[in-house]
């Protein structure tokens, strides 16, 4: 199990909770997996949004892998100028 | 409307072309002449991208009328170097790193040499405030007016 | 130089300190003499045979309705060839391309004044002006709203219907767009546990990033419906995306090239012009040249959002910040905005906290649809809370250099939008400023000091890029990313270092959308970073064919071959006797030995890392008219490596004037009837050089562990701190907390009498 830290305005869709806990090993399996538990994130997870584990922000990164005991965040899509 | 027939003497060289009475010399530069390095910047007189000189004056070439240029003397940047030969201002652009995107060079570059061709030996004070009429979005002018100053200087002699 | 293993592929990210050769140093840009002699050729510079002017009819109104519009008498004028409007595009793949289009040109209805609601191509500029003028909008004005106060309330005119945010706060407008919060810990226990808190609001009007190049293009439709743009733009491919969406193309077909670019900032990171210029050429059977003129840039570009935030902070009476609270509200202009994400997230992005949140929402206007600019969200999100942290530190007797670094975010610390930091430069910078001269210089009368920290994200993303080896031993680089920096001379730099050769052997080009895989805009920050990284690994490739070809040329396994200072060579004595032979050798013989030799790489590229950054500023306010003249100003930043360290000053130096600007005179003002009253330089006014004096930059290299060299962009941050190191500084010279952007001697001058 891996834990997602979820931002504030997200947490509505996790019943109030900061961190949630799902099955995956990578970050598309974490997407999928919190889309499944989660119905109401997935708006959001539609419209685009990056990972952040163990402190590297990961825009678009399916295959790239999660360890049990790595810290994911999930973030907005970033875009800059 | 029918158009006007202008003789000048351009970067040294004797150039004639027809032009609408409201065409300005920087249409004519740019669109007739294809000569594109004076940029349109602004259309107004208020950035400087458009630089040249007229009988030795600083003017913007976007608030000269294409007809006024008749029996007179234009430098742009195009006539700065010299052949091969960079005038000093741009090779000491190019050593300061005095520009990024470079789209405000050109005018910088003739602003900056009817700068030192009126006074060699300008103050940091002096050149900011003759070149208050260039714009520049990309360095902070910093560099630019190193790069003047150490022109200057290697102008000079010094 | 490291000799590497060519038999092993896997490159290991930040490899620790080195000795660079070329990375570091300060060679020639490649672009250099075409822009110093005028030959460069930029977004307006381009013409074609029998090529047509495009120009747009734009909205008189701030919000109208479209009823009808009769094109007939303009398209019957001679030397018309096309006129377009919104029915000769297609329905775009998703919302936010269709926002994009509608903005480009009015569908239905006008949202802001400028707005594109036709277009015709003429055969001259003439001829296409008296065309507009013949083209009859029938219009039903709307009621418009233009501030994001007015915008947000629950009766405020609605500029799009149906666009409101599930989340958004009750009793709030529809036009609210993106509510969101981010932080953790307990608000209510941090707030008890301070001496001191305080609450202010703040403002901050909208800017441009003024790039001095308006948009321009050259459109070419042919009849087999392929067609050719060339356009100033930060990115190609994504110009390519957009415009093959709005005109129905297939991706092949359109092939866009990126001319050379007077700046950008993030301004031309979108579309405007570039569509329309397609429309009219498929029309019209001809090229199609377009350029916006000074006012349709200020009116019809990217503006940035402007705000009006709420910081709420406590500290304890030694300086420790115990809780946090921002409230930011955006306007985005006529379509939704995700701006303030970034705002949200970067607020509090430099402290330490245990309690911390930052909520917020986007409303939209009756204004130009906002683009990027430079780290876009962050300035005016930091502008308040730094504000409001040297406002505690005045009233609690604390230096504010001391109290930042009491709070400073570390390896290590939970940042406030999430993830944990890994190695930072801020402590770095705030180091170097306490010891740096400019902080220990006495003050005069009428003179304040400003400080503030800053930071940005900066990106990775995607990135395609080509070596080719050409048989005299020189290398053609292939890249997608437009070069608005200088970047081209790093990226030939890093190509350089990896190879073992010297710079001048090496050409960097940006192709066009045909000639490599997608390429991101660039943006974020990101080119010396991820294209830099991919041409390390494109150069790795290189090597690795290169040894292969040796390998087989000595009859020994390519694991015994090495890649050393530019030559392949025998592993070790057990390897062989053979002489090094340089690229030169190797590619003269490629022919025979297999074909040409290429590297590549394709990535999309993670790690990047944040940057932060600290400036001081001094400053004396002339107490008879509110001027504001800066006497010294030092930008502080972790650039990680610094690849081409004037490039990187010239970043720091350049964004830090924009942010003066920004904090002093820079701002668009509406009247009452919606228009705006300032689009050109007179009455916009950025700064010049007598404004400023020098800048100095002080780089500080905190390696990034995501990038071979340790490189982080750099790009963006430095316009990030001068708000607030402005409105300290001023606010401190005059005795009075100033708490709105910008500060333009009329407005100093109130505050100073009131």
């Amino acid at each position: 199990m891996v834990k997602v830290v979820v931002w504030g305005s997200l947490r509505a869709a996790t019943g109030g909770a900061a961190e949630v806990n799902v099955d995956a090993a990578t970050f598309k399996e974490v997407l999928t997996q919190l889309e499944q538990k989660y119905p109401g994130l997935k708006p959001q997870i539609d419209r685009g949004v990056s990972l952040a584990i163990d402190g590297t922000i990961y825009r678009e990164a399916w295959f790239t892998p999660v360890k049990p005991d790595s810290e994911v965040v999930l973030m907005p899509l970033m875009v800059g100028g | 409307m029918s158009k006007i027939h202008v003789t000048t003497t351009l970067n040294g060289d004797q150039v004639e072309y027809l032009c609408e009475p409201q065409e300005t010399l920087l249409d004519i530069l740019r669109n007739r002449l294809n000569l594109t390095g004076s940029k349109e910047g602004c259309g107004s007189g208020d950035c400087g991208a458009c630089s040249v000189t007229l009988d030795g004056r600083l003017v913007c070439s976007c608030l000269v009328l294409a007809a006024e240029a008749e029996g007179r003397e234009i430098e742009t940047i195009e006539g700065m170097a010299d052949g091969e030969n960079l005038h000093s201002l741009q090779q000491k652009f190019l050593d300061h790193a005095a520009l990024q995107c470079g789209i405000c060079t050109p005018g910088f570059l003739v602003a900056a040499k009817a700068l030192l061709e009126k006074n060699p030996d300008p103050t940091e004070t002096e050149v900011r405030f003759w070149l208050a009429g260039n714009l520049c979005r990309c360095t902070g002018y910093d560099k630019i007016i190193n790069a003047v100053m150490d022109a200057a200087a290697e102008m000079r002699g010094a | 130089m490291l000799p590497l293993k060519c038999g092993g592929r896997k490159m290991a990210l930040y490899t620790g300190k080195r000795n660079f050769k070329v990375v570091g140093t300060r060679p020639p840009r490649p672009d250099g003499i075409d822009k110093v002699t005028g030959r460069a050729l930029f977004g307006a510079d381009l013409s074609a045979p029998g090529m047509l002017v495009g120009q747009i009819l734009r909205s008189p109104h701030a919000h109208a309705r479209i009823k009808s519009i009769d094109t007939s008498a303009a398209e019957a004028l001679s030397g018309v060839k096309s006129v377009v409007t919104s029915a000769d595009f297609d329905k775009a793949s998703n919302s936010p391309n269709q926002d994009a289009l509608d903005n480009c040109m009015a569908r239905g209805k006008a949202l802001y004044h400028g707005h594109a609601v036709a277009a015709v191509a003429a055969t001259t500029a003439y001829v296409a002006t008296q065309a507009l003028k013949l083209i009859k909008v029938d219009y039903n004005v709307l009621p418009h709203v233009i501030e994001v106060e007015d915008a947000m309330m629950a009766n405020a005119p609605i500029v799009q219907g149906g666009r409101r945010a599930d989340n958004a706060p009750d009793g709030l407008s529809e036009n609210i767009t993106h509510y969101m919060s981010f932080g953790h810990g307990g608000l209510d226990e941090g707030f008890a546990k301070a001496d001191k808190i305080i609450e202010r609001t703040f403002k901050t009007a909208a800017t441009h990033q003024g790039y001095i190049e308006p948009h321009a293009c050259l459109a070419t439709m042919g009849p087999d419906g392929k067609a050719d743009l060339w356009c100033c733009t930060q990115g190609h491919y994504y110009v390519r995306e957009l415009c093959a969406d709005f005109l129905g193309m297939e991706t092949s077909q359109l092939r866009v090239t990126a001319s050379e670019i007077g700046g950008g900032f993030g301004g031309k990171t979108t579309v405007f012009i570039e569509p329309v210029a397609l429309a009219l050429s498929r029309k019209a059977g001809k090229p199609v040249k377009m350029v916006m003129n000074r006012e349709e840039v200020f009116k019809a570009s990217g503006p940035t959002v402007s705000s009006l935030t709420d910081v709420k902070i406590g500290m304890t009476k030694d300086g420790r910040i115990t809780a946090a609270h921002a409230m930011l509200r955006y306007q985005g202009g006529a379509f939704p905005c995700g701006t303030i994400e970034f705002g949200l997230m970067s607020a509090f992005a430099a402290y330490d906290l245990d309690a911390v949140q930052a909520e917020g929402f986007n409303v939209m206007t009756n204004r130009p649809r906002q683009a990027a600019y430079r780290a876009p969200g962050a300035p005016v999100a930091i502008y308040p809370v730094e504000g409001v942290i040297d406002e505690l530190c005045q009233i609690l007797d604390l230096d504010p250099l001391e109290v930042r670094l009491k709070n400073a975010a570390r390896k290590g610390t939970k940042s406030s939008y999430g993830p944990t930091f890994d190695d930072i430069g801020l402590v770095a910078t705030l180091e170097a400023a306490q010891k740096h001269p400019h902080y220990l210089t006495p003050l005069g009368p009428n003179q304040g000091r400003g400080v503030s920290c800053g930071f940005w994200f900066n990106f990775g993303g995607n990135t395609s890029v080509s070596l080719n080896l050409n048989a005299d031993g020189t290398v053609g680089i292939v890249e997608g990313n437009p070069d608005i920096g200088g970047s081209r001379a790093s990226i030939s730099q890093m190509a350089a270092e990896e190879l073992g050769i010297p710079y001048e052997k090496i050409r960097t080009v940006i192709a066009d959308t045909n000639s490599l895989g997608f390429n991101d805009v660039t943006d974020g920050s990101r080119v010396t970073f991820a294209v830099g990284l991919a041409t390390i690994k494109a150069a790795q490739d290189a090597v690795q064919k290169m040894c292969s070809r040796v390998a087989k040329l000595w009859d020994i396994d390519e694991d015994a071959v090495v890649w050393e200072d530019g030559y392949a060579k025998p592993a070790g004595p057990n390897a062989g006797e053979f002489e090094p032979m340089s690229i030169a050798e190797i590619a003269a013989i490629a022919n025979s030995t297999g074909g040409p030799i290429a590297g590549h790489h394709e990535v999309n590229a993670d790690g990047a890392g944040v940057s932060f950054g600290v400036h001081l500023v001094d400053l004396e306010i002339d107490p008879g008219t509110g001027q504001t003249t800066i006497l010294r100003y030092t930008v502080f930043q972790d650039a990680g490596k610094a690849v081409h360290p004037d490039y990187v000053e010239g970043q720091m130096q350049g964004g830090a004037v924009q942010g003066i600007g920004w904090a002093l005179n820079e701002e668009y003002i509406y009247g009452p009837d919606g228009l705006l009253q300032n689009p050109g330089f007179l009455d916009y006014r950025i700064p010049v050089a007598s404004d400023l004096p020098p800048i100095e930059a002080v780089i500080l290299e905190i390696p990034n562990p995501g990038h071979p060299y340790g490189v982080r962009g750099v790009g963006e941050t430095s316009i990030v701190p001068p708000l607030a190191a402005l409105s300290n500084g001023v606010s401190r010279a005059i005795g009075h907390r100033m708490y709105e952007l910008p500060m333009s001697p009329p407005k100093i001058l109130k505050t100073i009498k009131g």
